[in-house]
């Protein structure tokens, strides 16, 4: 026979200060766990999002970033004839010449300057772009001194606002709109006309080609035809590869960092927990004594206790996840260390992510009660009994 | 003498308890006093600035170069003592993981504005001649077992090609917090090399050091240096080496921040077991405290048990904690090698790993010392715990 849930529960309830002591330990640990992994989940998706997979991004070999590469004018014109490049409406080629720097910019409300991308896009930038939208303004006028800046560069920096103006290479620019990137890493980018933005920083070179490709499948053969072009020295990554390979570095970064803390802090926990349970069973011998009297077998008593262990655990785990859940409110920025730009990315929450924080909360419980447990379910029940 | 052997007694009474907290106790220290000393880590380039050295950058952003002919217009502005540069050249040696800084210098200039790095006479000149020469941090060359005479492939991303450069010294840093992670050879390898294949990019400086004779006028020749180049093709950013080095902390400020919430997290996740542990003690011993009463014991003696005993645990946790913390840091520095140039503990760290179990334990003890002090004798003496 099984011993009631309901006995278990109020055996909690019965040490609230304690119960209450321990659970707090474990949430707070549950909370680092989940934060972690919401964190670097809020990562993926911000640069899955950046990318579309059937564009290419074309960049100067062993270059890594579109910061570092340099495209001469004469290779983008060889690569954007390519046959394997899909028509737009009017018939020309869905290809966008693109020049990125870094400027320094200082954030609203103090004098830190961080770097922020600069994207000069050629017309049909946009239409490979289908997740950026704009939300207020209007479109920037090619060949004019106007940018557009992206939501998260908007709210965060000084003069990037709409209608502010922003005074870089020896000209002042107006920031007409705002655009929307749908959570995607161009949310923090600037955008304005490629070729002002390289008269500007009196650059001869676009740094990268972006290409849609009319058959996505086509995408090894076209790689393959660029690569062994003797005319370019250019790469080929599928745009979605690219920026994931970017941020390979801080991704690996988060997620070390904050496993190894998770695990160090789980410590910890479940030593608050085994000293729970220990002093939960020490203050229970003799009632443990009557029920094996009544005829409970050991491995109920150590059902029991394991079970009262993993209710402790699943509290805090509820607890911790619940106040975890409140960080998606919240966006994240730092530099990104590959590119060198800062990278606003939020905290994400998604089922896999529930599952994986209370499986890790019930892991520690299990192993902070399983101990204590054995010992209970070890007693003699005339020991047990006289111990009273 | 009593009371403190009543509370040694006391702290004994539950050992598998007491073990479990004492080694709650230490692994929070130690993560605490870890994370302490990862933040330190990220401030130390700053840290190790000298206030002489003043920084000229494009004021653009850094991937904008400034021309060479800067030098002369900087050494001459008043107040300026020596002038050196450095362009950043970002290469991968073998796999990308293996990152370390590269700098490509002026030369005998460079290494005399950073008296820091300490070189002998014999190595300093044969770099200077050899053209492919290059000058090797200590913890670098021990990191990847660079030798003198070796030959070091690098391959460029911001400027293409496969590089190689010889071994021809290895400086040693003069305090223990100087860095020496990094890499330098000759910019005028970088320059002809350059000038044979991208000629536009030849010429261009990433960032000039500038020797200033009085720390107390940085900001008067800042402004002069930064006013010489205004409304020019390449505007420039003068500022002090800390102030350079603080913008790039505080670009991953973020992370930084994260990981200061996180270590105090660390502390109230054992301030929570603590309080659990002093609360049980406590009420198991309910009756025990009201016999002390019925004796004529006040409250104020029952609180220095409850409190000694608490501070007790506290600080024979923190205590093994920071001891480990030596052992543990420096295996930590051996694994992450020269992704952080330099891993030292600080007495602010110590401090403040000593500080933290200090208020561990006095605020374990508040809860069960108020409800030990507030129990009248007949219901202490009823309880059975």
């Amino acid at each position: 026979m099984k011993i009631p849930l309901n006995y278990i529960a109020r055996n909690l309830w019965t040490r609230r200060l304690t119960t209450g002591l321990t659970a707090a330990g474990l949430a707070l640990v549950v909370f680092v766990f989940a934060t972690v992994l919401m964190l670097d989940e809020g990562l993926k998706k911000t640069l899955v999002t950046t990318g579309e997979y059937d564009n290419v991004v074309l960049i100067r070999r062993a270059s890594e970033t579109e910061v570092q590469s340099g495209v001469y004018r004469d290779q983008a014109t060889i690569a954007a004839s390519h046959p394997a490049i899909a028509l737009g409406q009017d018939g020309q080629p869905l290809v966008s010449k693109e020049t990125v720097v870094l400027i320094a910019l200082n954030k609203r409300g103090s004098e830190k300057p961080a770097n922020v991308v600069i994207r000069g896009v050629s017309q049909l930038g946009l239409t490979l772009r289908p997740q950026v939208k704009l939300s207020s303004g209007r479109m920037f006028r090619p060949g004019s001194s106007e940018i557009i800046a992206g939501s998260g560069i908007a709210k965060r920096f000084t003069g990037a606002g709409i209608g502010e103006t922003l005074r870089f290479g020896q000209r002042e620019w107006t920031v007409v709109g705002v655009f929307d990137a749908g959570n995607s890493g161009f949310d923090s980018e600037i955008w304005g006309d490629a070729d002002q933005l390289m008269q500007a920083f009196r650059r001869p070179v676009f740094s990268s080609v972006i290409v849609r490709l009319n058959d996505s499948r086509e995408f090894d053969a076209f790689k393959k035809d660029i690569e062994t072009d003797q005319r370019l020295t250019l790469e080929a990554k599928r745009e979605q590869t690219f920026y994931a390979d970017q941020s390979k570095a801080l991704s690996t970064f988060i997620s070390i960092l904050g496993l190894t803390l998770s695990i160090i802090f789980s410590i910890g926990a479940m030593i608050g927990a085994m000293i729970t349970m220990y002093a939960s069973v020490a203050n229970r011998v003799a009632e443990i004594g009557t029920l094996r009297a009544l005829g409970f077998k050991r491995r109920d008593i150590l059902a029991a206790f394991l079970a009262e262990a993993l209710l402790l655990a699943m509290a805090g785990g509820v607890v911790g996840l619940f106040f975890a859940s409140f960080m998606q409110f919240l966006s994240f920025s730092t530099v990104n260390f590959q590119s060198f730009a800062e990278l606003a990315f939020g905290f994400t929450l998604n089922p896999a992510i529930v599952i994986k924080t209370l499986l890790f909360a019930i892991v520690m419980g299990l192993v902070g009660g399983v101990l204590p447990a054995v010992r209970a379910a070890r007693m003699q029940i005339i020991d047990s009994l006289r111990a009273a | 003498m009593h009371t403190l052997k009543l509370i040694i007694k006391n702290a004994l009474r539950h050992k598998l308890r007491t073990t479990l907290t004492v080694l709650g106790l230490v692994v929070a220290t130690l993560s605490f006093g870890l994370l302490q000393t990862v933040v330190d880590a990220w401030y130390a380039g700053a840290e190790a600035a000298s206030n002489t050295r003043l920084i000229t950058r494009n004021a653009i952003s850094l991937v904008f170069t400034l021309p060479l002919s800067y030098e002369s217009k900087i050494r001459g502005v008043e107040g300026v003592n020596g002038v050196a540069y450095a362009n950043w050249f970002g290469g991968i040696y073998q796999e990308p993981k293996n990152f370390f800084p590269q700098f490509a210098i002026s030369g005998g200039s460079y290494l005399d504005l950073y008296p820091e790095f300490v070189l002998s006479d014999e190595q300093r000149t044969a770099f200077l001649r050899d053209r492919k020469g290059c000058v090797v941090g200590r913890k670098l060359a021990t990191q990847y077992g660079f030798k003198l005479g070796d030959v070091i492939p690098i391959k460029g991303t911001i400027f293409p090609g496969q590089w190689e450069f010889v071994v021809r010294g290895i400086y040693d840093g003069k305090q223990a917090t100087t860095d020496t992670s990094q890499f330098f050879f000759h910019w005028d390898y970088l320059n002809e090399t350059l000038l044979k294949t991208v000629a536009r990019r030849a010429n261009q400086i990433g960032v000039y050091i500038v020797q200033i004779d009085n720390p107390d006028n940085a900001a008067a020749i800042s402004r002069a240096i930064d006013a010489q180049f205004k409304n020019s093709l390449a505007e420039t950013l003068t500022e002090t080496e800390k102030a350079f080095q603080l913008g790039f902390v505080s670009m991953s400020e973020a992370i930084i921040v994260a990981i200061r919430v996180v270590s105090f997290v660390v502390i109230l996740i054992i301030m929570a077991v603590m309080a659990n542990t002093m609360a049980m003690s406590a009420r198991e011993r309910l009756s025990e405290y009201a016999t002390l009463k019925a004796l004529g014991f006040g409250p104020g003696f029952l609180a220095t048990l409850i409190f000694g005993e608490s501070v007790l645990i506290a600080a024979v946790g923190a205590g093994i904690g920071i001891a480990l913390l030596f052992p543990v840091a420096k295996g930590f520095s051996a694994q992450l090698g020269t992704f952080f140039p330099t891993f030292e503990i600080s007495s602010k760290t110590l401090a403040l790993q000593a500080g933290a179990a200090l208020v561990v334990g006095i605020i374990a003890a508040i809860a069960p010392t108020v409800r030990s002090t507030r129990v009248n004798i007949v219901d202490g003496l009823r309880s059975i715990g």
